[in-house]
Formats: structure tokens, sequence, C-alpha cells
């Protein structure tokens, strides 16, 4: 079998990450506006599927730190890249399933940090550029998000304070569409790259592309659809416990987070910084529930999330270097196949465990209750 | 080589609160602006104790109209303009 064809199933392992980033990270654009009924589920995913596909066109400046500023090119194969993939989607498909916000952005690099290792050595990852691009962004973007969505919450409510809660509440949903979209492109821009990274890697890597190179329009197109369509069909556990498990957010909170969230991510991507979305969006509503009187944060969600943030990367990169191990055991092609046949087994089990407990549009805003899926509702209410 | 890059930093701070945190607030100037008027003055007329419920924001003062659609506007063209930035930004020549 040739190269070609690895070539062919790396790609489509990597735009099936890219669907899963979509559907895993919705929430962040979008968890506050279903919150607070600025927008019905259905409209919200697909203003925000149609959103990232525009904002997949706009910046190639992370796509660029994946491809060439996190491990040494010359180690990566095939092989290994589509070792790493696994490893992303297999944590991006457990924390969905448990409604964790993890980050698909650490998820991927952690992936194919451990195939890389477990192929090369430690000394084929450029450490330097790993904690400098990848691990102390992580660390800032979330407190950076926090304080602004926190001036920004003061600010909202201080201005408006002679608006009726009827005339504020209505004011804001209207500006939270507005700022929930911006959330989106700037989640099509940030997210989708990382995917048109790892695909210019692995062109890289068959020698088709040469190093350095941007990432080609044919990619950025596929990497735009998929995330778009990933988007759209909405990742609803993990819009649940964003928009209804940290804290109960009113319209005004709500745009002040979702508008901190696009500055900082934004911002943070034309630097070149493949900060995760998700870290930043829920440092945005926490910030917005520190910037309220009276506001609560349930810090034990925030904890949980907090060291799923920890685990991400690291446990990636296990399940990342566990799939290199099988592909290059088994040897050639057909290694490189039976680690897809087994992810897609893996990932099957997952979304069949998921049915058990399903999280729709119809239930998503159910009342918190220490859960991601909702109390079984009464048939007479939930006609209602 | 260094770990963080302030240059960096410090601007995504700065640009962050501008953007992130002046935008809205200048949104919520809209609508306060918008609120003037006689449509809304019983409201504030009766306090706390007034109609809080109402959902009515325009007051249907033409000056604060006038200040309400500037504000909107500026913060639309804020957006379209940063979007345009990031694009030229966003798309270096391929390092050689």
């Amino acid at each position: 079998m040739s190269n070609d064809t690895v070539l062919v199933l790396v790609v489509i392992t990597a735009l099936a990450f890219d669907f899963t980033n979509g559907f895993h990270d919705t929430g962040n654009a979008m968890a506050t506006s279903i919150a607070t009924g600025a927008l019905g589920p259905r409209t919200a995913v697909a203003i925000s599927g149609l959103l990232n596909f525009v904002g997949a066109f706009l910046s190639l400046a992370v796509a660029a730190t994946i491809a060439s500023g996190l491990v040494a090119t010359g180690a990566v194969t095939l092989t290994v890249v589509a070792a790493g993939l696994a490893g992303g989607i297999i944590w991006n498909l457990l924390t969905w399933l448990f409604g964790i916000p993890s980050s698909s952005s650490h998820a991927l690099i952690g992936g194919v940090i451990g195939s890389t290792m477990a192929a090369a050595g430690g000394s084929a990852v450029l450490w330097h550029g790993l904690v400098s691009k990848v691990v102390l962004p992580a660390i800032l973007s979330p407190v950076i998000a926090a304080g602004v969505a926190a001036c920004g919450t003061w600010l909202l409510y201080r201005i408006t304070r002679s608006l009726t809660e009827g005339a504020r509440r209505h004011g804001f949903r209207i500006g939270q569409v507005g700022s929930a979209c911006v959330v989106s492109l700037a989640h099509g821009t940030n997210d989708a790259q990382k995917t048109m990274g790892v695909i210019t890697l692995a062109l890289i890597a068959n020698g088709t592309l040469t190093k350095g190179s941007n990432a080609p329009v044919w990619v950025i197109v596929c990497c735009a659809l998929a995330i778009s369509i990933g988007t759209y069909l909405g990742g609803w556990r993990v819009i649940r416990t964003l928009g209804k498990g940290l804290v109960e957010i009113e319209s005004p909170q709500g745009m002040a987070a979702e508008s901190a969230s696009a500055a900082v991510i934004l911002l943070s991507s034309t630097f070149g910084y493949s900060l995760s979305t998700t870290h930043v969006a829920t440092g945005s509503i926490i910030g917005t529930g520190l910037g309220k009187k009276g506001a609560d944060v349930r810090w034990n969600v925030a904890g949980r999330m907090a060291t799923a943030w920890v685990f991400t990367l690291p446990s990636a990169a296990i399940v990342g270097a566990t799939a290199y191990g099988i592909a290059y055991g088994i040897g050639g092609s057909a290694g490189v196949i039976i680690d897809l046949v087994i992810l897609a087994a893996l990932s099957g089990f997952i979304f069949w465990r998921s049915r058990a407990t399903k999280v729709d549009h119809n239930n998503v805003n159910a009342e918190w209750t220490g859960r991601v899926a909702p109390e079984k509702v009464p048939a007479e209410s939930a006609a209602a | 080589m260094s770990w963080i890059n302030l240059s960096a930093l410090w601007k995504i701070i700065v640009f962050g609160l501008i953007a992130g945190a002046g935008l809205p607030a200048l949104f919520a100037g809209g609508l306060y602006a918008l609120s003037l008027g006689p449509k809304t003055a019983h409201v504030r007329a009766a306090g706390v104790d007034g109609d809080i419920d109402s959902d009515v924001v325009v007051g249907g003062s033409v000056a604060g109209m006038a200040l309400a659609a500037l504000a909107f506007l500026v913060i639309l063209a804020a957006i379209g303009w940063s979007v345009y930035e990031i694009y030229t930004l966003g798309h270096p020549a391929p390092k050689k």
C-alpha cells in the first residue's frame, strides 16, 4: 500500500478531529446565549456553525505554530500524526461524555507530542515552543479573560443601573447575539487553524509540501467545513455545563463574558498563540460571576474543569504514545489502519454510552441538579 | 529566547480590556442613551416601586436615540476594523 493511502487516511482522521473540535466547543460561543434565552438552541448552533466557517479563513498564524513550532518536523512521520490525532479524538470524546469543557487544542497538541516522543524521544519536542506558545498561554489566558469579563460585567450593570430589569434583559439579549457571533468567528479562526496545522504537518512529513509552507487552500476549506458541521451538531452536554453549571447567568453577564472571550481569543490568535478557546470561555464566565455582587460561582464545577485541564495534555499524550506503539508494533500502513479501526470502535462505544443519558436541544437548559444529564422530567411538564 | 513575549502580553491585556470590556460598556451606554425620554420617565419617577418589569427600552428622546445610534455604529465599525486587521496580520508570507 502506498504512502498516499496513509496520507488520505490521516487527512480524514484530522478532519474527524476538527469535527469533534467544533462539536465539543459549540458551548464556548453559544452556551451563555442559550442559557439566557437570547437565542433558541437550534438557531444558536446554526449561526455558530456558519461563523466558524467564515472565521477559518481569517488567519494562518496559529496553523504555523502547530505545523512548525512544537515538534521537530524531521521527526514526524504519517504514523506519528495519525497516532497523535487518535489521542486527541479519544480525549475529546471522553470529556464530552462527562460534559467537561476541556481544551480540544490541548487534546490535539498532547496527542501529537505523545506520539512524537514515542517515535523519536523527548528531544524531538520543541519544549520552549510548547511552554511559551501553549502551556503559559493556557495558564494566563483564563485569568486575563476573567479579569476583562469582571470589569465588563461591573461596567454594564453600573452604566445601565437606571434601566428597569426588563429593559436591561431585553437590550442585552440583543447585544449578546452580536457578541456570541464574534466568539463563533474567533473560534473558527483559532481552532480550525489547529487542524490545518496538523494536516500541513502531515503533508510536510509526506514530502508533499516543503518545510515552512503555509496551509494550502483545499486544507483551509476542508477544515472550515469540518469544524462548522461539528459546531452545527452541537455538543449539548458541554453547552449545559458551561451555561447552567458554572454560574447562573443574566444577559448583561452573558454579553460581558462573550465580549471578553472574543477579544482575548482574537488577539492571541493574531500573535500565533494556540490557546484554548475553552479555557478562555470558562475564565470569562467565572469572571462575570466575580464582577456581579451576589452572583455565585459554583467552584466545585470549576474545580472539576480545572482538574480536567491539567490532565488533558498528559492524558492525550499517553493515548497518542500508545497508539504509536500499536502502529509501530504492527508496522507499516497496516499499523496505521489498525489504529484507526480501534479509534473508530472506541468512538462508537463512547457515542453509544452517551445515548443512555442524552442531552439535546430539548433539555439543555433544565435546572442544574449537580450533574450533566438532567433529571427525567414528567411527561406533562416536558410538553409544556 | 524568552519564555513570555511581554510585548504580546501587554497588548493582549490592554486591547483585551478596550475591546472586551470597553465595547460592551459602549453598548451599555447606548442602551442608557436610548432609554432617556418621556416613555420611560415614569419608571424613574416611581423608583424601585415602579414598574420594574417593563421591558420598554426606547425612551423617546431624539438626542438619546441619536447618541445610541452613534454608539452602536462605533461598535460595528470597531468589529469590522478588527476583523480586517486580523486578516491582514494573519496571512504572512510563508517562511523561507
